[in-house]
């Protein structure tokens, strides 16, 4: 889960990482109240997760609270990137002598962690690591060890930050560390961590990725979850423990296991190109056990998307027998009624198919084909989603 | 021969009394693996009755060991308990520690992984959130279906389940010297370049099929392993070409984030380095039925 800046600076500041005052708005008028309370210059940044932000018009200073509402009034609703902007943050201003990059994540490739950091932060990291390949250190850390005062030294000279502000820079990084191993974060990072004119390092941004797999010992992370922003067939298959991505086709598909599905997304795709440009709606991963109950909250979420005009449903009986899943099709059409009202494909194979498709076949569904393979059942689906186009 | 796991591999279960844990013992038994007990502390010293067997449970992997010669653990605890499961096979120098568990927090692998590297990699992990591996006919650690094929000469390393199945069943005529579920979780102890390379030993497979998914880049330096290292040929699959940016598939690593692991880039990583990537499970295995046809 991708948290906003705000959010990130709060845990942030629990951990103690020194970062500027600052309030969360909804509405201009609370922007202005913020900047009233902050009795300074302020910066109104839109919260969204994506970057570009300065670019899009989306941060701005303040000289005082009637141009903090009319700035905040600006930059509320707008879109940067795809993403509507309906929270902007409003800070204290800071001086800045100098921008400095850092972040802790992953690096999938050595099964540890990675520190990178550089004096030359401000620009976008990617541009930096292409540009400028030396002036971003990179350092392993070790998943045992950790980061302490010492090893957040050596990061430190190898980032080449300035003397000056060195121990205190490291003293930053000690605490970003502990942001990310209590937190269970698989990406912390500050762009830009600033030098103040007095010398201060302040996380003057922040980018935190928190690992839901970890949810079961913070309970808090449920609060960071920003349902508005969620969409809602999303949230309404989360209730449901179904594993669901909205995707912006005609073909709702649900499947058993992600790589299949995933497969099964691309074989739809192909598929579509010969139906009228056609794609996948969703991707919805059923798991093993595709049992009558778990394939009718499926398809209740997949037929409740407007978009959807044919499903495709692709099973490969591993564990779970084809069998039961036809069962559950058949009883998932019965819970479902009246509302099930689109066609469905359906291909089958594996563990006990003959019987899965003979279910089928005796069921004699109106709105159910029964297609072979996973490529021909693809085309059907394509053929009848096109259809209803 | 085939790779990590044989007829002569002795198996443990840790989790064995756990819903999970029993019903994939059975399963495994059924397929004639040879499983040897089972580990959980709070039962030690009775006995499970499985599918006919009658089997003891141990406190520790380190006892389990020493009373069976175990050299292959299963791991089924949940995901709250994993990481002390996979630390104690690793402190027991099992030799294999296979982890099937779903849902383990990435720091949790992390710190396993860092303490298997830390203590001389003496167990190879194969996992998280994977299926595990099977040498058809002969030994099957893991929750992958032993009546799909039978034993044969292709090599197949995956980081999907149920693609694993899909592809060992489209092949089904030529069968499996083993097929390895590696996982599709951020970080995971076997890859697909040690599989390779185990394939690429083993006299027995002839053909390596390797299926990838979006995420990471574990596919495109497999694909230098394969220039330099892989004689034999191989044939991949790359599943998620039609995956959004930004959202997560399924699998906690199928992300594609920015420009970095789309299956574009991951197919012609694998073709610069002379594997032929079939578009479908179906293409890709008749382009596997066709190399392995011409090598015959």
């Amino acid at each position: 889960m991708d948290l906003y800046e705000y959010q990130a600076k709060d845990l942030f500041a629990a951990h103690g990482v020194p970062v500027l005052p600052g309030h969360v708005a909804q509405t201009a008028e609370e922007a202005r109240a913020h900047a009233e309370a902050l009795g300074q210059t302020v910066v109104i940044k839109a919260q969204v997760k994506t970057g570009g932000r300065g670019k899009a018009g989306g941060v701005k200073l303040a000289d005082d609270p009637a141009d903090a509402q009319e700035k905040a009034g600006k930059i509320l609703g707008l879109d940067i990137k795809g993403h509507i902007t309906r929270r902007v943050l409003v800070t204290v201003a800071s001086d800045i002598a100098e921008e400095y990059y850092f972040s802790f994540l992953l690096d999938r490739a050595n099964r540890t962690f990675l520190a990178m950091a550089s004096a030359e932060g401000g620009m976008e990291i990617e541009q930096l690591a292409v540009e400028r390949p030396d002036a971003l250190a990179k350092v392993p850390v070790d998943a045992i060890k950790g980061v302490d005062l010492a090893a957040a030294r050596e990061i430190v000279a190898e980032a080449k930050i300035p003397a000056a502000v060195a121990e205190q820079a490291a003293e930053v990084i000690v605490k970003l560390w502990e942001t990310f191993v209590s937190e269970d974060a698989t990406l912390v990072e500050v762009n830009p961590l600033v030098r103040d004119p007095q010398d201060k390092i302040i996380a003057l941004d922040g980018k935190v990725t928190l690992d839901e797999n970890a949810s079961f010992r913070h309970p808090a992370h449920a609060d960071l979850v920003d349902q508005e922003a969620e969409d809602p067939l999303e949230a309404a298959a989360k209730a449901k423990d179904l594993n669901y991505v909205k995707l912006d086709g005609q073909v709702g598909i649900i499947g058993n296991g992600a790589g299949l599905v995933m497969s099964t997304l691309d074989v739809v795709a192909y598929a579509g190109e010969k139906h009228k440009g056609v794609k996948p709606a969703n991707f919805l991963d059923i798991g093993g056990g595709a049992s009558a109950e778990v394939m009718a909250n499926g398809l209740h979420i997949i037929l409740g998307d407007p978009d959807v005009k044919s499903v495709f449903v692709n099973v490969f009986g591993g564990i779970t027998a084809c069998d039961a899943v036809a069962n559950g099709i058949v009883a998932a059409l019965g819970i479902l009624g009246d509302e099930a009202t689109k066609p469905l494909v359906v291909r089958l194979d594996g563990n006990n198919v003959d019987e899965g498709r003979r279910i089928l076949a005796e069921a004699n569904h109106p709105l159910v084909t029964v297609v072979d393979t996973m490529d021909n059942a693809a085309d059907k689906a394509a053929e009848l989603a096109a259809a209803g186009v | 021969m085939a790779i990590f796991l044989n007829e002569n591999s002795k198996v443990i279960v840790q989790g064995i009394t756990g819903s999970e844990g029993s019903k994939h013992t059975a399963r495994m038994l059924k397929s004639g693996t040879n499983i040897v007990g089972g580990v959980n502390p709070r039962k030690a010293g009775t006995k499970v009755e499985i599918e006919g067997h009658s089997l003891p449970v141990f406190a520790t992997v380190a006892e389990a060991i020493a009373e069976t010669g175990a050299d292959v653990s299963v791991i089924f605890v949940p995901p709250k308990f994993a990481k002390d499961a996979v630390l104690e096979a690793i402190d027991a120098a099992i030799g294999l520690a296979v982890v099937i568990t779903e849902g383990i927090p990435v720091h949790d692998s992390a710190y396993f992984w860092a303490h298997a590297v830390a203590t001389g990699n003496k167990t190879r992990i194969i996992g998280p959130n994977c299926p595990g591996l099977i040498s058809p006919g002969k030994s099957n650690a893991g929750i992958i279906p032993a009546d799909i094929t039978g034993p044969g000469k292709i090599g197949l390393v995956s980081k999907s389940g149920t693609l694993t199945y899909q592809m060992m069943y489209e092949l089904r005529d030529i069968g499996f010297s083993s097929a390895v579920g590696i996982g599709g979780d951020p970080i995971i102890g076997t890859t697909h370049i040690d599989a390779l390379a185990a394939f690429e030993a083993d006299p027995e497979t002839e053909l390596i099929v390797m299926i990838g998914e979006i995420g990471g880049d574990a596919e495109e330096r497999a694909a230098a392993y394969i220039a330099e290292h892989v004689t034999k040929p191989v044939v991949g699959y790359v599943a998620g070409f039609t995956a959004p940016e930004g959202k997560t598939m399924g699998h906690a690593g199928a992300i594609v984030s920015g420009s970095a692991g789309t299956a574009q880039a991951k197919k012609e990583a694998l073709e610069a380095a002379g594997v032929k990537v079939g578009k479908t499970p179906s293409e890709t295995a008749a382009l596997a039925r066709e190399l392995f046809k011409a090598n015959a």
